[in-house]
């Protein structure tokens, strides 16, 4: 990790350590309380616990011009995206796509054209629907290795940040005071439970916490459409096409709402907050992020709504292509952060217990 | 800008008060903050909490504290240089502050960790002061209250018993206002160093001010030259012992230095000077203030060893560290024979120490030694040995406007029709000397309403 980021974290966290008046707002101060002296590793779970909420900043008397020049929201986001470049297997890749949106455009293009021409190369094998296209045999060896193998990566990464921060075995209560924090994004919420200070400087609102909820439920409703098709499938030997009136479409239609509807509110917020707060140079890789994963909502709805037309087999290799990307960028973009994120509460509960 | 009812001078928590409260009751107020916008809000920037009585569990309060207990800790610090009638008046409307201060965007937190023993009279506000100033000038502009950054007032002009109007700058252009009313609530004057100079004499150049740089009195003097009644000491000003290496103003809270009770401290010739374990330090960082402006060159050096290293709250610059009494000597330009001797001559004094107990007067003291130490004596031994500045912090200066019950302004004893004052411009009538934790700001909040509410009802 890179050591100029880590050493100004450690100045600013020594004036906070001697200061304290943000303990309130969220998990990072307290843990920083916690320590007289900041190890690497102290300071790649400080980094990792915030949610760039930026109460801090706003709330802060050493913020420039004062000389003291505190601004831990920015200084936490370049460690924290600096740890998941050096925690992530193969690291080349994060360096690549955690700040060039470009990068990842190129990307979806590339799992288009691949789409395209799987469906021209293997086509079907005389399913209905959508496997009139292409056929669950081809789907399933596109997708299964594109699911399993960030997952593989992801494992490694944690792994290795878990060392980092000295975790140690977890246990059930660990999980869940983990789980339910994340559930209600309370880390977003600042210590009163008034928002963040993100789109509106010191103004505190619920809409970025909110805009958060909608992606991250939104995308479990889709995954848990996905999932359950996937049972459907093999363990009822009911393939699809499904009605409308069927988990895997209902599930699957509301989460492509909430996604579609949570990134676009993302996107927006994001450009309206002061970039100067948070990671200047992942910018573009997180807009770029924040946008594929909306296609990738935006396309499925498209396609359930558009797939009795002529326009389904150009939708299904343009959604399915947004969501190889995606899954195949997972460990090297915005995404893996939710996982970090979820580490570090883990991290936090052991050592609060 | 003649649009104005009211006009506030000054940019914090009791002008801030003021304005709101004088917005609600209809009158169109402007706020002049001498400040840029980045440092608006003077030293209710640095504050962290408000003292407040209640009677019952209110907010983050615990348990009870009434009139007669508040009235008895402020009597204890300022030695009865206090208008009881006022006290009484700021204690016993801080209860109903609260509420209100919740209902202007203020947002409170538990106590902080290390503040345990104000748990039960103190109200943190969530973030600190800047949070609470920020969120009342977010109320004050939706209530419609304008204000105006970087806008000096230079004078008010006095005729018979009327402010009949202000002057001002403002980006490099001269203004005059006839507002109806007038608010000063600007605070003291302790950034202007040759006002404290003159105050307090020439050791008060190597002062630091542990609050704004812009409280420079500019419309105190004013208006005391125009004869405006005067209240407080006008040579004294409120100093705690702070880390030497802390900027020349601004460097509030994290420039406090909790080691002393576990040091010895030395002047610049290593000669101890005063009992460093008297008492626990929230209750002696003043008289420290006093006891260095008083050593030459008004410094002072806290030296501990590793025993120490980690009994009090962590400090924001490192403690310089040498693994022998000289190296730290030299490190900290003090004789090191002097301070060998000091230190050993310490040492000698001190017996047996297996009472040791850093959160209480452990009565662990020295014997045969001038000054003695009385508590949490044990020898400077055990390397590395560690060593701190100390200088002199100015909070505020005591000096200000009398005003009476209703935060009204006079001159002979008439009453000035339209001028009043709130905050640590008029704190010298109820703190006529030392300071009790979160006092400030409840002086500020309380006369600040009173001072909005008249105005108002003067200018409508």
């Amino acid at each position: 990790m890179q050591t100029e980021l880590i050493e100004e974290v450690r100045r600013q966290a020594t004036i906070c350590n001697a200061c304290r008046y943000c303990e309130g707002y969220c998990s990072v101060f307290p843990a920083l309380h916690a320590e007289r002296a900041f190890a690497d590793g102290t300071i790649t779970q400080l980094a990792n616990l915030c949610h760039n909420c930026r109460g801090c900043y706003y709330a802060c008397q050493y913020t420039a011009p004062h000389e003291f020049d505190l601004n831990l929201p920015k200084a936490l986001a370049e460690v924290r995206r600096d740890s998941w470049e050096a925690y992530t297997w193969p690291a080349p890749l994060a360096r690549r796509f955690h700040t060039q949106g470009g990068a990842i455009a190129l990307a979806l293009v590339a799992g288009f054209a691949l789409l395209f021409w799987a469906i021209r190369a293997l086509g079907s094998a005389g399913g209905n629907g959508f496997y009139a296209v292409l056929s669950h045999n081809a789907m399933v060896a596109i997708f299964l290795p594109s699911f399993l193998l960030p997952l593989v990566s992801l494992a490694i990464s944690l792994r290795r940040y878990w060392r980092a921060v000295g975790g140690s075995m977890l246990q059930i209560s660990d999980v869940k005071v983990a789980l339910t924090r994340t559930a209600r994004m309370t880390d977003l919420a600042t210590g009163h439970g008034e928002g963040c200070n993100f789109e509106d400087e010191d103004r505190f609102t619920q809409a970025r916490r909110h805009m958060h909820q909608a992606v991250m439920w939104g995308f479990l409703l889709c995954f848990a459409a996905t999932s359950v098709g996937t049972v459907l499938h093999y363990v009822f030997d009911a393939p699809a096409p499904y009605p409308f009136w069927s988990l895997p479409k209902l599930l699957g239609v509301s989460g492509g709402l909430l996604l579609t509807l949570g990134c676009g509110g993302m996107i927006a917020l994001k450009l309206r907050a002061d970039r100067q707060l948070g990671d200047v140079a992942a910018w573009g890789g997180e807009i770029g992020f924040i946008a594929l994963l909306g296609f990738v909502g935006l396309s499925g709805l498209l396609l359930y709504w558009l797939g009795a037309t002529l326009l389904m087999p150009a939708l299904l290799a343009i959604h399915l292509g947004a969501v190889l990307s995606f899954f195949l960028l997972t460990p090297y973009t915005k995404m893996a952060h939710g996982f970090y994120r979820l580490a570090a509460l883990l991290r936090d509960a052991q050592r609060k217990r | 800008m003649n649009d104005f009812d009211i006009a506030v001078i000054g940019g914090g928590n009791a002008a801030l008060c003021a304005a709101m409260v004088a917005a609600r009751a209809g009158a169109r107020v402007l706020i002049l903050e001498t400040a840029p916008q980045p440092y608006r809000g003077g030293n209710s920037r640095h504050t962290r909490n408000f003292r407040c009585m209640h009677a019952g569990p209110l907010g983050p309060l615990t348990d009870t504290y009434d009139e007669e207990e508040y009235l008895a800790d402020l009597l204890k610090v300022t030695g009865g240089k206090t208008d009881e009638n006022l006290a009484r008046l700021a204690i016993r409307t801080s209860e109903e502050c609260l509420p209100w201060m919740e209902g202007h965007g203020v947002r409170f937190q538990p106590s902080l960790s290390g503040t345990l023993s104000l748990g039960r009279t103190n109200a943190f506000f969530m973030g600190g002061g800047k949070s609470l100033v920020n969120a009342y000038y977010r109320t004050a502009q939706a209530l419609g209250v304008t204000a105006l950054y970087e806008a000096h007032v230079t004078h008010l002009e006095l005729n018979g018993n009327r402010i009949e109007w202000v002057d001002y700058t403002h980006l490099g252009q001269s203004h005059r206002i006839t507002p109806k009313a007038v608010i000063v609530a600007s605070g003291g004057f302790q950034a202007d160093t040759e006002w404290l100079t003159r105050a307090w004499g020439p050791a008060a150049q190597n002062f630091l001010i542990r609050g704004t740089p812009y409280n420079r009195g500019v419309v105190l003097a004013d208006l005391l030259d125009q004869g405006i009644d005067s209240v407080g000491d006008p040579t004294q000003c409120h100093a705690v012992a702070i880390d030497g290496r802390a900027p020349k103003f601004d460097g509030g809270i994290v420039t406090r230095l909790d080691c002393v009770p576990f040091s010895i401290v030395v002047n610049k010739n290593a000669e101890r000077f005063y009992d460093e374990g008297e008492d626990v330090w929230p209750k002696r960082y003043a008289i420290w203030g006093r006891l260095v402006a008083a050593q030459p060159d008004q410094v002072g050096y806290a030296i501990i060893d590793a025993k120490a290293r980690e009994l009090f709250m962590p400090s924001v610059f490192p403690p310089l560290q040498a693994d022998t009494l000289e190296g730290l000597a030299e490190l900290m330009e003090l004789p090191p024979a002097q301070l060998r001797a000091t230190v050993e001559a310490f040492n000698a004094a001190c017996g047996d120490t297996s009472g040791f107990h850093p959160t209480e007067l452990d009565g662990v003291a020295t014997s045969g030694i001038e000054p003695a130490k009385t508590n949490w004596a044990r020898p400077i031994s055990d390397p590395p040995f560690f060593g701190y500045s100390l200088r002199t912090g100015v909070t505020f200066t005591y000096l200000g406007l009398k005003v009476d019950a209703r935060a009204q302004c006079s001159a002979q004893g008439n009453k000035i029709e339209n001028l009043w004052a709130a905050g640590e411009t008029m704190a010298g009538s109820i703190l006529g000397q030392g300071y009790l934790a979160g006092f400030g700001m409840t002086i500020g909040t309380v006369f600040g309403r009173i001072a909005g509410q008249e105005a108002a009802d003067y200018a409508n």
